[in-house]
């Protein structure tokens, strides 16, 4: 913990088995205020199931986690976001058939207040919040660069654009941390780096936390203040960016066994 | 903030246009241009009327939130029932016939409307076929309980329901549910079930408490269900539990695949057509069924999505193509 005073994240003793096998067992983090911390780990180590523990979408079975210091145990994936987390998927999920504003717009949903009744009447009170939900979701898409392509139907959008728009649909639910799974797979040199000035300016405007899950190594190295390593569900090392690159139980985790390699 | 210029004139257009429709029909029929013969096509433009309105409640479950239903007949059955019952107990007091087709309708639909949250509650959690089989269950089980009440019948017809039911009310009910469903699809409630649709895990992540604006919906649905169900009750003014079966309900799901599902043009117009359609080809009723099928399987090799899509008619925009002006704008209305 290094930038902020506030721990925004901590899980202690956090495992899930699903019947005899335990995909994550003991896994301890501890997020600072708009800290960026990286978790890498061979293909299978348990690094998705770590986020979806984080999120709600499965029930530790073992330990607990704490956000803000409220524990989020036995919470639902949406009462995880009110508390404050949110993530993008590996495999991009979008709701393809929905414009890239409206895509924007569902994640504000919880924050809007008019009735039914206001929408069925059109109050005035409902053409305000429209409006202002409109024009938020605008400032959002404008820092993942994509406030030209508002009214696309998010499915027609380019593979990295498409990243892009995760990410600024899991900043409009207002989070304090934000869970980035493989942000970077299938993007290109050029497109990895934009998104890597994006995730620096998303850090330095709403002074989030980030929690990342990436192979691309030099993306890792470049942006993680700490990284964390996990293999078969076990941490098996933590530290900067160097130490890690340094350690050799990362290294026999990458490169030790035979043609066991990380692929993509 | 007002509401935007554009779309406030969308809207008075979309209501001019609707009163002239109303003019048009109130004309022809008053001036008896089918002679002895107006009766019979009121009863039509009735008929029309209250199915399209349980063909746009069913596209707001199958279109909007992407589930199927195969039982919409049993909320239906539910409302016409409730109303039924409803309109009996008062037909002693005098009270006056358009405040008690008002009562009605407000009973049927939420008669309908409570039963769609017992039933929502516990079966929203499953998907696709799940589901589908499940509303199959529970509009045979109304089928079967309204089949055995002393207070529906018993197995018997209903009859001797007030006929309160008339075209020129019947018309501008539909347009005030087909316009509320209209409203609540365009707006924040809309889009968040449209997302669900279309990614459920994704709204998760999102924020979205999927369970509730899936029983939400189910009940919305279901409680304009029982309005057509009430409307048509006080129309017939005689029925039987056996009507409310599983074909009628899979009439209902036709129509909204014909029409467009997603599309509440493609449900008005479909349910216009559809419902007129086999009554004005009476002599060929027995292939009607037939025709039905045959229909639906080139529909659904040529325009997979129904007929309309998920196209809107918006009349500010014809009237915008005609005189020349600026052909693109988001139809809203």
């Amino acid at each position: 913990m290094k930038r902020g005073q506030e721990t925004v994240l901590k899980a202690s003793h956090l495992g899930i088995s699903f019947g005899g096998l335990k995909a994550v067992d003991d896994f301890n983090l501890e997020i600072g205020e708009s800290e960026l911390v990286g978790l890498i780990g061979p293909n299978g180590a348990g690094k998705t199931t770590v986020f979806n523990l984080l999120t709600g979408v499965y029930q530790p079975t073992e330990g607990a986690f704490y956000l803000c210091g409220e524990k989020m145990n036995g919470k639902k994936p949406h009462q995880v976001v009110a508390a404050g987390v949110a993530r993008t998927f590996q495999n991009i999920r979008l709701f393809k058939k929905l414009t890239v504003l409206e895509n924007v717009e569902v994640a504000m949903n919880r924050a809007a207040k008019y009735s039914p009744l206001a929408a069925i009447f059109r109050t005035p009170r409902y053409w305000v919040e429209e409006k202002e939900m409109a024009s938020r979701a605008m400032e959002l898409l404008t820092i993942v660069h994509l406030e030209n392509k508002a009214s696309y139907i998010a499915e027609n959008l380019p593979y990295g654009e498409q990243r892009r728009l995760e990410i600024a649909r899991a900043l409009a639910t207002g989070m304090k941390l934000l869970l980035l799974d493989e942000p970077a797979a299938g993007m290109n040199p050029t497109e990895t780096a934009q998104l890597l000035d994006i995730i620096n300016d998303i850090r330095d405007r709403f002074q989030i936390s980030v929690l990342l899950i990436e192979h691309d190594m030099s993306l890792v190295m470049k942006i993680c203040e700490r990284i964390q390593v996990i293999d078969y569900g076990v941490t098996i090392a933590n530290g900067t960016p160097e130490e890690i690159a340094n350690n050799p139980k990362v290294i026999e985790a990458y490169l030790g066994k035979d043609d066991e390699e990380e692929a993509v | 903030m007002r509401m935007p210029k554009k779309i406030k004139r969308n809207y008075i257009l979309n209501f001019v246009g609707t009163v002239l429709l109303f003019l048009c029909l109130f004309l022809v029929f008053e001036a008896n241009v089918f002679g002895s013969r107006t009766e019979y096509f009121k009863g039509i433009a009735t008929t029309a009327c209250y199915t399209i309105i349980m063909v746009a409640s069913l596209n707001l479950l199958v279109g909007i939130m992407g589930e199927f239903s195969l039982g919409h007949a049993g909320f239906m059955s539910v409302g016409a029932y409730a109303s039924a019952i409803f309109t009996n107990a008062l037909a002693e007091k005098s009270v006056p016939s358009f405040v008690l087709f008002l009562l009605a309708l407000i009973v049927g639909g939420l008669a309908a409307a409570a039963t769609g949250v017992l039933v929502g509650i516990p079966t929203l959690k499953l998907r696709g076929d799940y589901l589908a089989i499940v509303t199959v269950a529970f509009a045979e089980i109304i089928r079967v309980a309204f089949t055995n009440f002393q207070i529906t019948g018993g197995g018997r017809v209903m009859a001797g329901i007030e006929k309160l039911s008339n075209f020129y009310w019947v018309f501008w009910v539909m347009v005030a549910c087909v316009t509320v469903m209209y409203l609540f699809i365009r707006s924040r409630f809309g889009r968040t079930v449209r997302a669900i649709r279309e990614d459920y895990i994704a709204a998760e992540a999102s924020g979205v408490n999927v369970t509730f604006y899936k029983v939400v919906t189910f009940t919305v649905s279901a409680f304009f269900a029982g309005i057509a169900g009430a409307i048509y009750a006080h129309y017939m003014t005689a029925m039987i539990p056996t009507s409310f079966n599983f074909m009628y309900s899979a009439e209902f799901l036709t129509e909204v695949i014909i029409g467009g599902t997603g599309s509440m043009t493609g449900s008005v117009i479909g349910a216009a057509f559809l419902s007129a359609l086999p009554e004005a080809m009476r002599t060929f009723a027995k292939y009607r069924m037939l025709g039905y099928s045959v229909v639906l399987v080139l529909i659904m090799i040529f325009r997979p999505g129904g007929v309309f899509g998920t196209w809107e008619f918006s009349l500010g925009r014809v009237i915008d193509r005609i005189t020349g002006k600026s052909k693109e704008g988001r139809s809203q209305s």
